[in-house]
């Protein structure tokens, strides 16, 4: 039975959530790991979790990348380990250099919180692989720097190298600027890293993992990482 | 300084000064005078609400702890307890609007935590002047950034509330912050210091010299200067507030701790004060030994300093190690600046001398208490009750409908909530904008339900029905999600006590609270009172804001406010009068702001949440929303309208005898609007008529329209997809203005 590690720093918020729906939804063994640690062995995938590590005083993400635990989820993710970024930790790993691009200030300057439609671009990733491709999922936002930003040649390659998992689109299915309310570059909710072992979303599928919180598809997507890791493992 | 000036600097008068000479036997110090001044402030001695206060029902078969404490404690079976209360964050919220709110949550947060408790629900209760005022929109945009900031931060979804603007808010905002914990009932903590010798310890950010005076601040009015009091007002750090968090809830776990209060209003000195005279004991500390953010701060700037992100323990003797340990855990200072005394006294050392010595009771039971004159104003008199007849009818009721529906108290407050983080924790299973949130909680099968509700135009009309039908719509909208009410926390915002008409109004509330909580059964376990709401002499309407919890025992029994089924048969359960003195029709169509407020009949209301109680737990009920603001016309509008964006028509035909308008917008209180599959309905209404509740089927839901008849006479058929635009974008539009 593989073992998932969700990383906890000073500041998370959503390590619980992530826990309980690998845990207490899916019957899979998660645990919580402390970022002053500094090894990841015995694990075969890692979380990021939401949250505003080090209260995100400077840049998002960007002290936490310092913390001792990210030598391990580097090593985790050379290896060809899932490592998955959930907001904040989507953030981290950007800053830890693991995935390309910036976020930015929501084009609001608010914080959003929202049910948002997401297309799935790709059924390979860890994130994606019980969906269907193109599948549409209604996953929340909850952050207030998602506006998500790279250089011209990065969203390039990105694209040509169909690296983006999830796009922020309408019920339709189709890219509309009122789905997009944070403003991110080719509506981009999630990416993936070259080797396609890293992913990072910014919607939260730990806060709809059972129909009484809205919906259910964020089982899905903890339901593909489960997947992914045994078949990888 | 001579004395005159020192005691107006101070916010004490001459007499209060008296009293403090006579009972310490020799003149205060100046740091001594400093205590007194906070202590014996309106916001930390509750000093002219204290004799009325003492009038509400504070026990009840499940009250754990009630007022006194930093939070009450309420029983919830399952061996958990839930901590709740609300507290005003009003003055600080006008002087600097993001700050403000910011810290009235953070304040509020540490309150549930002392207690041993888990944060998991954050609601609020805002009031503001109308959006065409530029100062009204800048306040709004900062105090709901500040709230989003700090309680997102913290991981605490805001589930709930409630936001309404009236001219009376124009630059006196209202800014009232609750919290939920759960705790394990067999864990709460207290605050009170016991043990001779325990080491007193000072736990998280070090001390600066920010809201020094805050709570004295708090107990006066605004002039034209306000602006200039804006170094009293505190800057939150939530990051800083999130590792004192999970390093107390880690501490409470061990065997380390005696007790723990958080340092809020007047800081050090009343966190001290307080958990010495609570435990009958002297405290003794040495301020060389307090972390400090900047140097050169003086003895009084020490004990008056309202920095934030502060907790003062006491720790068993020899379990020294062990706080520390768990503080470096999560790299936060950890200080033991003095220890447990047996003489009574807060002795206060600073370079080696006595800098302050006075008996703790002194400061924190024995200060003044007024009995404040009252006296009813002559305006009351002489209002009357207002009808249909009494004024225009409309041309056209759906223009009039969009007419409600933008208004900005009824609009939907979206613009706001989406920027609070409502979600994590995930287990939020009824969304912001319903009647009430709701939070499940994980490991056992039950939800707690909250509410918070206030009408201030109600109270300024009949306080005493203000103050009644705040708990009554309250406990009628926990009802309505099928939840059963467990206890009340109340946040009283009032003007200047010192004026015989404001101190009536607070009297007749706190009469109708009264009344109104012992006919339900609902104690009050704890709140706050905030006086001296005026600027430039002018009072806010008397504002009494009442939170209640409640239980469902079964979550997945909880019902949601909006339609759910096409073919769902519309009831209405409960009578309606012509009613509209005071109501939001005669305000936003009419701009009038007079009559009698709708009246309240205790038993009518409880024998409708009987019905409530026994339909839900039987789920007859596929939807019910509570009828407040804008009456049955608004409570139709809302339930076509759910919370992911989805949409459901419906047909509506009333036979009433009175006008369209009456029908639509009066707002008789006890009533719920609710939607009934049609195999139910039979059971539904012999249930009904036990409860001896009338019972009216008014309607069909279904298609993408709204028509309502009324008398046989068309009045409204709109898409509902129009209606749900001009509601939905109508504060987002009037931001812009």
């Amino acid at each position: 039975m593989p073992r998932f590690a969700v990383c906890v720093f000073p500041g998370s918020n959503c390590e619980e959530d992530v826990q309980y729906a690998l845990q207490n939804v899916l019957g899979e063994l998660a645990e919580l790991v402390w970022h002053k640690e500094s090894s990841l062995a015995g694990y075969d995938a890692a979380i990021l979790p939401g949250g505003f590590a080090h209260g995100d005083y400077l840049r998002v993400g960007a002290i936490a990348r310092f913390s001792p635990i990210m030598d391990a989820v580097r090593a985790m993710a050379d290896d060809g380990k899932p490592v998955i970024g959930i907001c904040n930790g989507f953030q981290m790993l950007q800053e830890a250099g693991l995935l390309p691009g910036a976020m930015l200030r929501n084009q609001t300057l608010t914080y959003i919180c929202r049910y948002l439609y997401l297309r799935a671009e790709r059924a390979d990733s860890p994130m994606t692989q019980t969906l269907a491709n193109g599948e549409i999922v209604r996953i929340p936002i909850g952050h207030a720097d998602g506006n998500f930003y790279a250089d011209d040649e990065t969203l390039d390659t990105l694209e040509r190298d169909s690296r983006v998992v999830f796009r922020y689109v309408n019920e339709a299915g189709e890219r509309d600027e009122s789905s997009n309310p944070n403003g991110a570059a080719h509506a981009i909710a999630g990416i993936t890293n070259e080797q396609g072992n890293v992913v990072g979303l910014m919607p939260h599928p730990d806060r709809c993992y059972e129909p009484e919180l809205g919906t259910d598809d964020g089982r899905k997507l903890f339901e593909s990482l489960v997947a992914w890791t045994k078949d990888h493992a | 300084m001579i004395l005159d000036e020192k005691l107006e600097a101070h916010n004490l008068t001459r007499d209060e000064y008296d009293t403090i000479v006579s009972k310490l036997g020799r003149e205060p110090n100046d740091n001594e005078l400093g205590l007194f001044s906070v202590m014996w402030s309106e916001h930390c001695s509750y000093k002219s609400s204290r004799v009325h206060l003492k009038r509400l029902p504070t026990k009840g078969p499940n009250v754990l702890q009630g007022p006194g404490e930093n939070a009450g404690v309420v029983d919830i079976g399952e061996g958990l307890a839930a901590v709740f209360k609300v507290e005003s964050h009003n003055h600080p919220s006008f002087i600097e609007p993001f700050q403000g709110a910011a810290t009235g949550v953070g304040g509020i947060i540490r309150d549930i935590f002392t207690m041993g408790a888990r944060p998991i629900a954050l609601m609020n209760s805002l009031r503001f002047g109308p959006l065409s005022v530029a100062k009204n929109r800048s306040i709004l945009r900062g105090a709901v950034a500040g709230i989003a900031n700090y309680g997102n931060s913290m991981g605490i979804p805001t589930v709930g509330g409630e936001v309404v603007f009236e001219d009376s808010y124009n630059l006196n905002p209202l800014v009232n912050a609750f919290c939920l914990g759960i705790a394990p009932k067999e864990r709460i903590f207290l605050a009170a210091a016991e043990g001779v010798g325990n080491p007193v310890f000072y736990v998280g950010a070090k001390t600066g010299k920010d809201g020094i005076h805050g709570a004295t601040m708090a107990s006066a009015e605004f002039d034209e200067a306000a602006e200039e009091k804006r170094p009293t007002v505190q800057v939150g750090d939530p990051f800083m507030e999130k590792l004192l968090l999970e390093a107390c809830l880690e501490l409470m776990e061990s065997d380390a701790l005696v007790a723990i209060q958080d340092m809020g209003a007047a800081g050090l000195t009343c966190s001290t004060c307080e958990m010495g005279a609570r435990g009958g004991m002297g405290i003794e500390i040495d301020l060389d030994k307090v972390p400090k953010r900047e140097t050169g701060m003086s003895a009084y700037e020490i004990l008056l300093s309202e920095s934030q992100e502060r907790m003062l323990l006491v720790a068993h003797a020899g379990k020294e190690a062990k706080v520390e340990a768990i503080f470096d855990k999560w790299d936060l200072d950890a200080s033991a600046i003095g220890r447990v005394t047996e003489d009574g006294l807060l002795r206060v050392i600073a370079d080696g001398r006595t800098v302050a010595s006075v008996p703790n009771r002194y400061l924190a039971d024995e200060g003044p208490v007024y009995e404040r004159a009252l006296e009813r104003p002559a305006s009351f008199a002489t209002q009357t009750e207002v009808h249909a007849d009494d004024v225009d009818e409309p041309s056209d009721l759906g223009e009039t409908l969009v007419q409600m529906l933008s208004s900005h108290t009824i609009a939907s407050k979206h613009w706001i909530y989406e920027q609070y983080d409502h979600m994590v924790r995930s287990n939020t299973i009824v969304m912001p904008g319903s009647d009430a949130g709701v939070v499940r909680i994980k490991g056992t099968p039950m939800a707690l339900a909250m509410c918070l509700d206030g009408n201030g135009r109600y109270a300024s009309l009949d306080p005493y029905l203000g103050g009644a039908s705040a708990v009554a719509e309250s406990c009628r909208n926990l009802a309505a999600v099928g939840a059963t009410p467990i206890g009340a926390t109340n946040c009283l915002n009032f003007g200047n006590p010192e004026k015989p008409e404001i101190m009536w109004q607070f009297s007749q509330a706190v009469d109708g609270i009264r009344d109104a909580c012992e006919r339900f059964g609902v104690p009050i376990t704890g709140g706050n009172v905030s006086f001296y709401n005026e600027t430039e002499g002018v009072g806010i309407y008397p504002t009494p804001v009442i939170g209640v919890v409640g239980i469902i025992d079964d979550a997945t029994k909880c019902v949601r406010h909006h339609f759910q089924q096409p073919g769902d048969l519309i009831y209405l359960l409960g009578e309606t009068h012509d009613e509209l003195g005071a109501s939001e029709y005669l305000k936003a169509v009419h701009a009038r702001i007079d009559g009698r407020p709708p009246r309240l009949d205790l038993d009518v209301e409880a024998a409708l949440h009987g019905l409530m109680k026994d339909a839900t737990s039987q789920r007859l009920l596929r939807s019910a929303h509570d009828l407040s603001d804008g009456g049955l016309g608004i409570a139709i509008a809302e339930s076509l309208f759910g919370p992911l964006g989805e949409t459901m028509g419906a047909a509506v035909a009333i036979e009433a005898p009175r006008r369209a308008d009456g029908v639509l917008f009066s707002e008789t209180q006890s009533r719920i609007l609710a939607s009934v599959a049609p195999e139910s309905v039979d059971t539904l209404s012999a249930l009904a008529e036990r409860h001896g509740v009338p019972l009216s089927r008014i309607g069909v839901t279904g298609g993408e329209r709204l028509d309502i008849q009324i008398n046989g006479t068309h009045a409204i058929s709109e898409m509902v997809a129009t209606l749900r635009e001009t509601w939905w974008t109508a504060i987002e539009r009037g931001l812009s203005s």
